[in-house]
């Protein structure tokens, strides 16, 4: 038997698998293809204080070894998740995380206090890094004192697990990722899309509404390896990982560069079941190469 | 409705035209229940410049035989790919996708309005009809008679109006100019429509004019066609609606297009 049990900072989670946040929905999305509650986490859409209908079509373009989406944030708003979605996904077994989001602090602190009466939501990940809203969003992951600022306000209003999930659009990941270790994050996750853009030739225009989108799914694998790899180097906290993970092989790649869970976005569209399949293969993998924990893999990089 | 992932065999792809073919494919197991209007997300194997699956409508469906039929236009990458595919090929679908049409409020004559590779969701929706009473008929656009489909999948239903824009099969022009549209009087009680947006959107104005329910069949750019990303919005006046959860099929006059 391996052991699969990881800590996220103050989360202890049943094994290091969980889905990335707009990619799994709320998790109901998925029960016809798999059991959720064997998840470690899921991750749900990202929160916003109030309703946004997102940007305009076409929001996806497929990109080779991937996809831009320029989605922008489409939920109901805090208030809506509280009374009418989180009810309905209380009970699953796995970590339900929201991913907080918004257009100022104030409505990133607003979003924070009213899940924080939530019991079943036992850490939010805090998402500086969404590339497709115009204010805010990735103006606070891309300008250091604008990610320092958000995390203090927010480390205030919210006493259980913090992640902040940092955006790959900067020159040195591992300021950003000191910076918020350095303002009480429990951990980080990485990365976020990739600020990206596609163009039909044929009409010259460009295929997303919004012009630019972030990029997913294998093409950011390497940036993405690269960026965990970075950050394990420059902080104590944990680590969770992602960026094209298609395959058990992928996330063992994710582990061994220092992250300590993965998460799992792109993939899931194409094979809805595929982190179930992760999850056994990390375990399989774990049982030929002799480890008993999970956690010897972690940043087990060799040089 | 449970949806499924399944690698189904691929009887026969037949070629129907220089752009069009048909693939039957067996399912391993009982078919579930697959309503018209409905979609599969297909997986494009051993292919390295596409990533995602690709959403093709539900053409017909044989219980007994547990086969499910697929239409299918070359455009681009994956539908050539597909194309390519033999008899003994396996392929993997994700489905039943998406809503479905829903009857009239009447027992009584019914048009369906289709477009080149639009009419895909015809026979199995004109099949629905007829077992709850309803009668199809259908008029269908083509380029011109090299594009036609196979006619007799529908004539079984019901009456085919055609029409090409050179005229060379059925009444000249687009479908929108069919006599059938232009007649004194119209002895249908609502329409369907699928294809090109713009035939949509005049199907949709002339159905309203004569204050008839009408539903279309939309398209959009999806990634997971499940219901999870998002990416597949239409702007109605419920707000925005996934057209791979919500819709397909929306009822015309809740859109905003
Ligand atoms: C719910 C739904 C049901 C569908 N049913 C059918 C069907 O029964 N039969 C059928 O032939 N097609 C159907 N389509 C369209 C089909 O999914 C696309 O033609 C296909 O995905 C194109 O893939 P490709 O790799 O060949 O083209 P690509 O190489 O991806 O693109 C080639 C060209 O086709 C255009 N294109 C790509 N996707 C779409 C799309 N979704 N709609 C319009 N244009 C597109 C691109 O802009 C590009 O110009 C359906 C689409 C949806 C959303
Ligand atoms: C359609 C889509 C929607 C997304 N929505 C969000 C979101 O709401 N909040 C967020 O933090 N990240 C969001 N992401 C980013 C993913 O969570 C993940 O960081 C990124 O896609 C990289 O992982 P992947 O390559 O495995 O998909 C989204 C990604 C996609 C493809
Ligand atoms: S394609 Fe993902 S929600 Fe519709």
């Amino acid at each position: 038997m391996v052991d699969l049990k990881v800590n996220i900072g103050k989360l202890m989670c049943k094994n290091p698998v969980s889905t990335a946040s707009g990619c799994f929905g709320y998790g109901h999305e998925y029960d016809d293809f798999l059991d959720v509650n064997r998840l470690g986490a899921v991750f749900v859409k990202g929160t916003t204080g109030s309703n946004r209908e997102g940007n305009p079509y076409p929001r996806m373009a497929e990109t080779p070894s991937g996809m831009l989406n320029s989605v922008g944030l489409q939920n109901k708003g805090v208030d809506y998740f509280v009374n009418e979605i989180y009810p309905q996904i209380k009970d699953y077994q796995s970590h339900i995380i929201v991913n907080v989001s918004g257009s100022t602090i104030e409505e990133y602190v607003e979003v924070t206090e009213k899940l924080n009466v939530l019991d079943k939501i036992p850490a939010i990940e805090l998402n500086i890094s969404c590339p497709n809203v115009k204010e805010g969003g990735m103006v606070f992951g891309t300008h250091c004192p604008s990610a320092i600022h958000v995390t203090r306000e927010v480390r205030k209003a919210w006493d259980k697990s913090l992640i902040v999930k940092l955006s790959p659009n900067v020159t040195s990941i591992s300021e950003f990722a000191k910076a918020v270790e350095g303002e009480g994050a429990d951990s980080i996750s990485l990365i976020n899309t990739l600020l990206g853009m596609a163009i039909d030739a044929r009409t010259r225009k460009p295929v997303l509404a919004t012009v630019t989108g972030g990029l997913s799914g294998p093409a950011i694998k390497p940036v993405a390896l690269r960026m965990v790899w970075q950050a394990y180097h420059a902080v104590k906290i944990p680590i969770i990982g992602m960026g094209g993970i298609m395959n058990a092989t992928d996330a063992i790649e994710f582990i061994l560069a220092g992250a300590t869970a993965i998460q799992i976005g792109t993939a899931n569209f194409i094979d809805p079941a595929v982190s179930i399949k992760v999850l056994e293969g990390i375990e399989k993998y774990c049982d030929e190469q002799g480890v008993t924990n999970v956690n010897e893999l972690v940043g087990a990089l060799e040089s | 409705m449970k949806k499924f992932v399944r690698d189904f065999e691929l009887i026969a792809n037949k070629r129907i035209n220089r752009e069009y073919y048909l693939l039957v494919l067996k399912s391993p197991e009982r078919l579930p229940e697959m309503l018209p209007g409905q979609f599969v997300e297909i997986r494009i194997d051993n292919s390295k410049d596409t990533f995602l699956r690709r959403p093709i409508s539900l053409y017909d469906v044989d219980m007994d035989k547990q086969l499910v039929y697929l239409l299918i236009q070359e455009v681009g990458k994956g539908t050539r790919k597909l194309a390519g595919l033999k008899a003994g090929n396996s392929l993997n679908l994700i489905y039943p996708l998406g809503n479905s049409y829903s009857l009239p409020e009447e027992k009584a004559k019914v048009l369906l309005v289709g477009g080149g590779v639009g009419v895909a969701p015809f026979p199995l929706l004109a099949k629905f009809l007829k077992q709850n009473n309803v009668e199809p008929e259908f008029l269908l656009g083509f380029r011109n008679k090299e594009l036609l489909v196979d006619l007799a999948d529908f004539e079984k239903y019901g009456k085919v109006f055609l029409s090409t824009d050179d005229g060379s099969a059925g009444e000249a022009g687009t479908v929108m100019d069919h006599s059938v549209l232009k007649a004194s009087s119209f002895p249908y009680v609502k329409v369907y429509t699928c294809g090109p947006q713009v035939m949509m959107k005049a199907v949709s104005k002339f159905a309203e004019e004569l204050q008839l329910d009408c539903e279309a069949s939309l398209e959009n750019t999806m990634a997971c066609g499940f219901g999870a990303c998002l990416c597949c919005i239409q702007e109605t006046v419920r707000g925005n609606l996934r057209v791979c959860k919500e819709g397909p099929v929306f009822n015309t006059k809740d859109l905003i297009w």
